[in-house]
C-alpha cells in the first residue's frame, strides 16, 4: 500500500513538471506582451522598457526563463502579478478558499442527490425510475452558465431567498452565498453521476452473487448494502472523482456568472490583462488539485476493489 | 416415505419482453428426506427453472401455477421472512462459483454471512465454523483461505468453498444446479465425492441438476429425465439405465458411448432440442421419436405409474424392454 502511494505521489510530480513546462510554454507562446498590459499600450522610454525587462526576466531565453520560474515555484514564490504589483502567491491565497469551499459544497450535492437519485433509479422500476431518468437528462442539457442565470432569477430575484451576488462574509452568510453557485456547478455533473449510480445498481443487482446472497435468504436492505451498493461503488468512485476533478476547471464561468472572488474567476480574469504570472500560478494550483483528486481516486479505487493488484506496476 | 419436497403440475412461464413465454409444463417431483434426485436433461429443458422455481428465484415477472410444497408448507404463497427462512433452509450450489460469490469481499464474510445475519452466531464462532467447513471439503490452511479473496481461489476450491458454505447454514435441501460443469474432470470427480459423502452424513436431501446421466445414476437414488419443459420419466437411477421407460431415456441412454466397447458412430437423437415453448401438441418429443404414432401427436401424454417409476408415454409398457440398442433411430 505504502509502496502504491509512494509511487503514485513520484508520478503526481511527474505531471506537475510536465504541466509546469506546458503551461509556461503556452503563455510564452500567446500573443500579446505583459510590458503592454503595463504601460497601457504606450511605447515606454527604452531605459524604462529595458529596466522592465530585467526586472521580469523577459529578455532571457525561454529555458532559463523557465528554470528560474520552475525553482522559485518549488519553494512557493510564484512570482509577482505584473499589474497589481503583489505576490502570485497572496493573490492566490486570498482565493482558493472560496474555490475550495465552492467545489465541496458542490461535490457534496453531486454526491447525495446523484447517488442517491441514481440507487433509487436502479432499484425501482416504472415510474420513480422513469422521474429519476427524466430529471436528469434534464440538468445533463442545462449547461451551468445558463442554470446559473434561471437560479438567479427564479431563486435570487423573484423568490428573493438567496443572494446571488458575491462572497458574502462570516460563516453562514458565506454559505447561503455558495448555495446557488453550487447547485449551477452541480446541474451537469449530477446527472452524469446519477445515470453511472443507476445502471451501476441495476448491473449488480443482475449479478449471479446477488442471487446467491438472494437464495441464502439475507434480509434485503442489508443484502443491497453488502452486495449490491458496495460492488457498484467500485464504478460510481470512478466517475464521481473524476466529475469533482473537473469541477475545480469548471468553477471559472459559475464563479464569474456569481462574482464570486475565486481562483476561476480570477484566472479568466488575469489572462485577459496579460497577468503571466497570475494565469502561470493558478493553472498550476489548479493541475495540482486535478492530479492529487486522481491519485485520491487511485487509492479509493484500490481499497474497494481487492483485485485491483497494489503492487503491480501502473499501466 | 414422507416426501420432504412434492412439485404438482408445475408450470413456469416467462416474460420476455412483452410476451410470456412457457418453459416449464406440469412438472412433478417429489423429493423424500434424506433422497438424491437427479434431474438430467438437454440444455433448455428446463432443469435449472425447475430449481430455481423450487428456491423462488424464478425473475420479475414470472408466472407459476400448480404446487410447490416444501415439509408441508406452500412454497409458491410464502413472502417476506417466511420466504427468506424457506431460502434458508434450501441451499443452492450454482454452477459457476466464480460469478456466483461476491467478489469484493473475503472468503470469510461470504462463508459466513448467514451464520451471522440469520443465526445471530458472534463473528468469531462464524469464522471458526466456517474453518472446520473448509477442512472437512479438504481444504488445507483454512484460516489462510478465509482471509484471502475468491479471485485468489481456483475453480475447484471455489466451488467446494461453494458446497461448504451451502453446508453450513444446516439447511434441508441441497439443489446442486450443475455444480461441476464447470470444472475439470478431475477436480469434478473429487468436488462430487466429497459432497455425496457430505450429503449422506448429514441426511440431507438433494436434487442434482446434471447433463450427465450416469454421474445422476452414481450418486443419486432415484433419476428424473426431463424434456422441453416437461418430466417425461422418472425411476429409481439403478434402473434407468438398463430399463428405460421413456424412448426419450432410452435415446439419452444409448448417446452415451460405453467405455468398454467401441462404436462406429455414436447414437444421436435426430433433430434438435425444444424448448417448452416451440414444443408441438401431443407428446413434445414425438417428432424426434423412432416410435410415434398418430396418437403421440394428437393426445397430450398422461403422468403414468409404470414398473415403481413415472414415465409421460402412453406406450411405455407395450414398448417396455424394447427401447435400448439405437432402434429408436
Amino acid at each position: 500500500m505504502l509502496q502504491f502511494v509512494l509511487r503514485r505521489l513520484a508520478m503526481l510530480v511527474a505531471t506537475l513538471v510536465a504541466a509546469s513546462f506546458v503551461i509556461y510554454g503556452a503563455l510564452y507562446l500567446a500573443p500579446g506582451s505583459p510590458i503592454a498590459t503595463l504601460t497601457g499600450g504606450r511605447t515606454p522610454p527604452p531605459e524604462v522598457l529595458l529596466a522592465l525587462e530585467t526586472r521580469y526576466h523577459l529578455n532571457e531565453p525561454f529555458l532559463v526563463r523557465y528554470w528560474l520560474w520552475l525553482k522559485a515555484a518549488v519553494s512557493g514564490d510564484l512570482g509577482e502579478s505584473i499589474p497589481l504589483h503583489e505576490p502570485v502567491a497572496t493573490l492566490i491565497g486570498e482565493r482558493v478558499g472560496v474555490t475550495a469551499s465552492l467545489v465541496l459544497l458542490t461535490s457534496l450535492i453531486i454526491l447525495f442527490v446523484g447517488i442517491g437519485l441514481g440507487i433509487i433509479g436502479g432499484l425501482r422500476r416504472g415510474g420513480v425510475d422513469n422521474a429519476v431518468l427524466l430529471s436528469s437528462t434534464i440538468s445533463a442539457a442545462l449547461p451551468s452558465f445558463a442554470a446559473a442565470v434561471v437560479l438567479q432569477f427564479v431563486v435570487g430575484v423573484k423568490l428573493g431567498w438567496l443572494p446571488v451576488l458575491g462572497t458574502g462574509t462570516g460563516f453562514s452568510d458565506s454559505v447561503k452565498h455558495l448555495i446557488l453557485p453550487a447547485i449551477a456547478l452541480a446541474s451537469t455533473s449530477v446527472a452524469l453521476v446519477t445515470r453511472v449510480t443507476r445502471s451501476a445498481v441495476m448491473e449488480e443487482m443482475g449479478k449471479e452473487h446477488v442471487q446467491t446472497a438472494l437464495s441464502r435468504g439475507l434480509p434485503y436492505p442489508g443484502l443491497i448494502r453488502r452486495h449490491v451498493l458496495r460492488n457498484a461503488a467500485i464504478p460510481i468512485t470512478t466517475v464521481a472523482g473524476l466529475t469533482i476533478a473537473s469541477l475545480i476547471a469548471l468553477a471559472a464561468i459559475v464563479e464569474t456568472a456569481f462574482g464570486l472572488n475565486g481562483l476561476g474567476a480570477y484566472l479568466v480574469q488575469a489572462a485577459m490583462n496579460k497577468d503571466f504570472a497570475v494565469v502561470q500560478g493558478i493553472s498550476l494550483v489548479l493541475v495540482a488539485a486535478f492530479v492529487i483528486t486522481n491519485v485520491v481516486i487511485d487509492i479509493l479505487y484500490a481499497v474497494l476493489d481487492p483485485r485491483v493488484q497494489l503492487g503491480s506496476r501502473a499501466q | 416415505m414422507t416426501s420432504l419436497l412434492q412439485v404438482r403440475d408445475l408450470t413456469v412461464q416467462l416474460k420476455i419482453g412483452a410476451d410470456l413465454r412457457e418453459v416449464l409444463t406440469t412438472v412433478n417431483l417429489e423429493i423424500a428426506a434424506g433422497e438424491a434426485m437427479g434431474l438430467v436433461g438437454e440444455s433448455g429443458s428446463g432443469k435449472s427453472m425447475t430449481a430455481k422455481a423450487i428456491a423462488r428465484l424464478l425473475p420479475d415477472g414470472a408466472t407459476v401455477s400448480g404446487s410447490i410444497t416444501f415439509d408441508g408448507v406452500d412454497v409458491l404463497a410464502l413472502s417476506g421472512a417466511d420466504l427468506r427462512a424457506h431460502r434458508a433452509q434450501v441451499a443452492v450450489v450454482f454452477q459457476d462459483p466464480r460469478a456466483h460469490i461476491n467478489p469484493v469481499r473475503r472468503i470469510d464474510d461470504f462463508m459466513g454471512e448467514s451464520l451471522r445475519i440469520l443465526s445471530d452466531v458472534s463473528k468469531e464462532e462464524a469464522s471458526r465454523r466456517a474453518a472446520d467447513a473448509l477442512e472437512e471439503v479438504g481444504i488445507d490452511n483454512p484460516a489462510k483461505r478465509l482471509r484471502q479473496y475468491p479471485h485468489e481461489l481456483s475453480g475447484g476450491m471455489l466451488q467446494r468453498v461453494m458446497i461448504a458454505t451451502a453446508l453450513l447454514s444446516e439447511p434441508r435441501l441441497l439443489l446442486a444446479d450443475e455444480c461441476t460443469t464447470a470444472l475439470d474432470v478431475t477436480t469434478q470427480a473429487e468436488v462430487m465425492a466429497i459432497m455425496d459423502e457430505l450429503r449422506r452424513d448429514r441426511g440431507l436431501s438433494m436434487l442434482f441438476i446434471t447433463h450427465d446421466l450416469e454421474l445422476a445414476g452414481a450418486v443419486c437414488d432415484r433419476t428424473c429425465v426431463m424434456y422441453a419443459g416437461q418430466v417425461v420419466e422418472t425411476r429409481a437411477a439403478s434402473v434407468l439405465h438398463g430399463d428405460p421407460l421413456h424412448p426419450y431415456s432410452a435415446a439419452l441412454v444409448d448417446a452415451r458411448p460405453d467405455i468398454n466397447s467401441t462404436a462406429d458412430r455414436l447414437l444421436a437423437i435426430p433433430g434438435r432440442p425444444l424448448s417448452a415453448f416451440e414444443a408441438p401438441s401431443g407428446c413434445r418429443f414425438a417428432p424426434r421419436c423412432g416410435y410415434s404414432t398418430d396418437d403421440c401427436t394428437s393426445h397430450e401424454q398422461e403422468w403414468l405409474e409404470l414398473a415403481g417409476g413415472q414415465v409421460r408415454c402412453g406406450r411405455a409398457a407395450e414398448l417396455r424392454g424394447t427401447l435400448r440398442g439405437g432402434a429408436h433411430v
